[in-house]
């Protein structure tokens, strides 16, 4: 059993265990938005005393903190027990495409070329993480909403800004892909 | 303890989205360069599931554990918003490979680096927060 969930699972396992999380979520009376913790963040460091936005009762949001802290968790209980330390199996397209960038084809779950501490220590690498966070805060919080939000609850509750959210998300990610990695790399 | 349930839907949260591979920035660059079915059959399916759950939920007019009914809270019309909004975090998820769930997962594997990013989205919500009125919306 263990080794059997150890592999990675298919993308119907895995859509559906997504699905059955929003479904938890608001048999628990709570609806399923992960980057409003974000500014569950702000408002908890006191923002609220400067900045009207974050000025709201935030501790009626605490059930959302302890999703996060949840998938904190979730993530060590897959990398120390559930992992078969495999390479991520991406296409052999992605892997021409990224070679030419000077990403080197996957030997673990993530490039080494942005998620080490070598490259951390980098300019480059540095404003990668920083600005691309930046831009994940600012932009979530703008559209009011993220992937969970917006492409998971919005769109299954057939919401039209949700889908105007996730063509924006397309939209962002496509410059980002062909327009911004091939000038920084 | 009230809270435990949270935690608990947090860590299959985690699972999942590590064992589906949505958070690898590896797959992210796959999604955006249409180049394999995983993260759409991930996202499809969930959504139509999804929509099934909400449809089912509404018509029954089913309730949560604690008796209450489900309300869903339509999202407030608007196109500029959540077109310039949507395409802002866009460039900063296929940048870092994650969105606001990954980020965190990610931090359970111990790619300390991604704090950083994480720093990055906190300041980044705040910055929102602070121009917010200056916007359009």
């Amino acid at each position: 059993m263990l080794e059997f969930i150890s592999q990675p699972w298919p993308w119907y396992v895995s859509g559906t265990v997504i699905a059955l999380i929003m479904a938890l979520l608001l048999y628990f009376g709570k609806s399923f938005g992960f980057s409003s913790n974000l500014r569950v963040i702000c408002a908890a460091c006191g923002a609220g005393k400067k900045v009207s936005f974050f000025d709201f009762d935030w501790r009626a949001q605490t059930w959302n903190l302890l999703f996060l802290v949840g998938a904190v968790i979730g993530g060590f209980i897959a990398s120390e027990f559930l992992s078969t330390g495999e390479a991520v199996q991406i296409s052999q397209a992605t892997i021409q495409d990224l070679s030419q960038l000077g990403i080197s084809a996957p030997d673990a779950l993530q490039p080494g070329e942005i998620f080490s501490l070598e490259s951390l220590f980098t300019v480059k690498g540095f404003l990668i993480l920083l600005l691309g966070g930046f831009m994940i805060g600012f932009g979530s919080r703008y559209a009011g909403g993220c992937t969970s939000g917006h492409a998971i609850s919005g769109l299954s509750n057939l919401q039209l800004p949700s889908l105007i959210a996730v063509i924006g998300f397309f939209i962002g990610g496509l410059i980002t892909t062909f327009v911004l990695l091939p000038l920084i790399f | 303890m009230k809270g435990l349930k949270f935690i608990l839907a947090g860590i299959l949260f985690g699972i999942v989205m590590s064992k589906s591979e949505a958070i690898s920035w590896f797959r992210i660059q796959e999604m955006f360069r249409f180049q394999s079915f995983h993260m759409y059959g991930i996202i499809g399916t969930a959504v139509v599931l999804g929509v099934i759950i909400t449809y089912v939920i509404k018509k029954y007019k089913l309730r949560d554990f604690q008796g209450n009914p489900i309300i869903f809270k339509p999202k407030e019309k608007s196109v500029s918003r959540y077109l310039i909004g949507g395409t802002i975090f866009g460039l900063g998820w296929a940048l870092t490979g994650a969105c606001p769930g990954p980020l965190f997962v990610n931090l359970g594997h111990g790619f300390w680096a991604i704090l950083l990013a994480i720093g990055g989205a906190i300041a980044g919500t705040y910055t929102y927060g602070v121009v917010k009125d200056r916007l359009p919306h």
